[in-house]
């Protein structure tokens, strides 16, 4: 028996006790709002930041249920508090997290009461960052890559997980909002709101074998990950469905939209379904049939885990 | 104030390292040029990919990514090791410590390691390196030339790769091996064997000696416990016999994991068919470390179990390993069972051969030997 991945008694304990509260989420739906602008795109290859803007104002609005986006963000984020924005940069200029969106994002936090420098845009590394956009004092934010700020010594542990993490997640930010682009990923099958999250850690290398599973749903089951992320922006103004991570202009589509959830396996198995019905509008193979079907996916939603539901009857889909 | 053993680990090695090379700080160097050489074996995929052929994980990796170890990086479809002369530590060693028992007994080893591997054991005692990048650990600029020159200054007759895992920093090794050569200095590798034929065919002709981690005899341990494959090991080992490489198996016993009677019998009946009768075999004591720290110290009494079920099988040359003062850390000759080396632990007391053979009995005992 693989004894990280079997139930210990320690893991049985946190099951027991977080079962109450759980359980009673798992009763209503998880949200999952697919916010699309047929006008978003300027042209080719630039984003109309006005109307990316109102897109993500109605997203908040919808997702929240209030009247105005700024009354949303004020219930993702408390005055004072330092922000990060966890971007996805692997892709470079091509297709990583828009520079519009997370200038979009800093404008409303603001407005909610966190200062410029409270706002600490994030990814593995500052190498990566800059080549989406994202320099050095930024449009007087903070942008960190994991090779600046570096790792924690003691290893974070669940599962078969066993990673570092990074000190602009332990240390610097109070709480994260996730901004993963919607795309294909060629060994784990989708890359979203949970494998985002590998941007975390110091070996992601590590945990792509056997389709990332279980490791993407261990990965984020380590606390400083569940504790501080408050909420999934997924940039899909532009989507990938085959040749992931990197940027394949060929196999790209302009989706127009953003998904905004607070469940990220509902987002990623929302996104994944995008994915996969642009694949067969394509006459392209679904992923299963590729063995690369995201099986983490249901991982994340099952009983040792429970970060959200894969169940599209308790998805609530809406799309405006 | 106490220091807990890892504290203390981190607080003595970099500074012993250090004092045989300067360690740069962690980020430094990160795309530096001295570290970075194209790849010896992969094949060019379309979209810029690339397929490692080193080891048999075989990782297809997309531009800007590296694969499973690390330490090698696809940049624009070439594929490159960012760890050639990039030293994350230096130690000197007797050769007893890899361990080598048939491999010169008394001598030195310079021994070095990158950051990185290919497997990531739950029980690795050395994961601070190991299983990090190469620009999240302090590192040195050592180049081959530089290396075996320090060898030299030292008076280590040999080179070790060791504490990482050398197969994925390969390149370095090869050339580190030849400027060895060039100057008089032998070459021992430490790896868990998880290698490619044809990468491992190439790279017995610069090195001296291999020592493999067996690190179990069964499928599901290596998926399950290593994140590996058991038979490219075994067809490794079986490759090293052929090529004529002096080999040693190291077993690191595992309670309730690989410790059970059929496990050390089919291992020693495998040694036995594939490999022969002379090739040492450690039985190694556990401890607890990295992701395997809910088991115990394996029991001294199942490694004499093992060394007595290898014992049992024919096989000349079985250890007990990690037991400094065992009387099973000794050398026996195999026909006469008087001891021809007597050590306790890393410490070599007395070489009793007289030119590779037992002085009482004359028969021979396999090894490289000095004396």
């Amino acid at each position: 028996m693989d004894h990280q991945a079997g139930t210990s008694r320690r893991h049985l304990l946190k099951a027991c006790l977080a079962a109450p509260w759980r359980a009673g989420a798992l009763e209503t739906r998880s949200k999952v709002v697919i916010a699309r602008d047929p006008l978003i795109q300027a042209s080719a290859n630039s984003l109309d930041s006005a109307r990316l803007l109102k897109t993500l104002d109605r997203a908040l609005q919808s997702f929240y249920g209030c009247d105005s986006a700024i009354e949303g963000w004020k219930r993702v984020v408390r005055p004072g508090e330092v922000v990060g924005l966890k971007v996805n940069c692997l892709a470079g200029r091509g297709n990583s997290t828009r520079v519009q969106l997370v200038e979009a994002i800093c404008e409303r936090l603001q407005q909610a009461g966190i200062p410029q420098n409270n706002i600490v845009i994030w990814d593995r590394l500052n190498r990566d960052l800059e080549s989406a956009g994202f320099r050095p004092g930024w449009r007087g934010t903070r942008c960190l890559g994991n090779d600046t700020s570096g790792y924690e010594d003691e290893l974070s542990i669940y599962g078969n997980a066993g990673s570092l993490l990074s000190k602009t997640l332990t240390r610097v930010c109070d709480a994260v909002i996730n901004l993963p682009v919607l795309k294909d990923h060629g060994i784990v099958g989708v890359t979203m709101a949970l494998k985002n999250m590998f941007g975390a850690i110091h070996n992601p290398n590590k945990y792509h074998v056997n389709i990332g599973d279980p490791y993407v749903a261990d990965v984020y089951m380590l606390p400083p990950i569940r504790q501080k992320v408050r909420l999934h922006i997924c940039d899909a103004t532009a989507a990938q469905y085959e040749g992931g991570p990197s940027y394949m202009p060929q196999w790209t589509w302009p989706f127009n939209g953003l998904l905004v959830a607070g469940d990220p396996v509902a987002l990623d198995y929302t996104g994944w379904q995008i994915i996969e019905q642009k694949r067969f509008e394509k006459g392209m193979k679904t992923l299963k049939e590729l063995r690369r079907e995201p099986a983490y996916i249901a991982t994340a939603a099952n009983s040792q885990h429970r970060l959200g539901t894969n169940d599209p009857r308790r998805i609530e889909r809406v799309e405006i | 104030m106490t220091l807990d053993r890892r504290s203390f680990l981190k607080a003595t090695a970099l500074p012993c390292a250090g004092g045989l090379v300067p360690l740069l700080n962690a980020s430094a160097g990160e795309d530096d040029a001295r570290f970075t050489v194209e790849a010896k074996f992969y094949e060019k995929l379309p979209y810029k990919k690339i397929r490692c052929k080193l080891c048999p994980r075989e990782c297809v990796i997309d531009d800007r990514e590296r694969g499973y170890c690390g330490a090698r990086e696809n940049r624009a479809g070439t594929y490159y090791s960012l760890v050639h002369s990039r030293i994350v530590t230096a130690h000197i060693d007797p050769v007893e410590k890899k361990p080598f028992f048939h491999y010169y007994p008394g001598s030195m080893a310079l021994s070095v390691a990158t950051a990185g591997c290919n497997v990531n054991c739950k029980m690795c005692q050395n994961w601070e390196i190991s299983q990090v990048r190469p620009e999240q650990v302090r590192a040195s600029y050592l180049p081959p030339k530089h290396l075996a020159e320090m060898a030299r200054q030292y008076g280590c007759p040999s080179l070790a790769y060791t504490y990482s895992e050398p197969v994925i920093f390969y390149e370095y090794v090869v050339d580190a091996a030849d400027a060895g050569h060039a100057a008089g200095i032998r070459s021992a590798v430490v790896t868990g064997g998880y290698i490619q034929q044809e990468p491992l065919q190439r790279l017995c002709r610069h090195v001296d000696a291999i020592k493999v981690d067996l690190k179990a005899f069964s499928e599901k341990y290596y998926r399950e416990i290593v994140n590996g494959e058991l038979k490219p090991v075994l067809d490794a080992l079986v490759t090293m016999r052929k090529q004529g490489m002096w080999s040693e198996i190291v077993y690191l016993a595992i309670p309730t994991l690989n410790d059970s009677d059929q496990e050390f019998r089919t291992l020693a009946r495998w040694v036995k068919a594939e490999l022969g009768l002379d090739v040492p075999l450690h039985f190694s004591r556990f401890h607890p470390d990295y992701l395997l720290k809910n088991l115990p110290p394996t029991p001294i009494n199942t490694l004499e179990r093992a060394k007595a079920i290898a014992d049992s099988e024919g096989l000349h040359y079985v250890y007990v390993g990690n037991v400094p003062g065992h009387p099973a850390e000794n050398t026996y000759c195999p026909k006469c069972h008087r001891v021809v080396v007597e050590r306790v632990g890393f410490t070599v007391k007395n070489i009793r051969l007289r030119k590779g053979k037992c002085p009482d009995c004359q028969q021979e005992i396999a090894g490289v030997w000095s004396a």
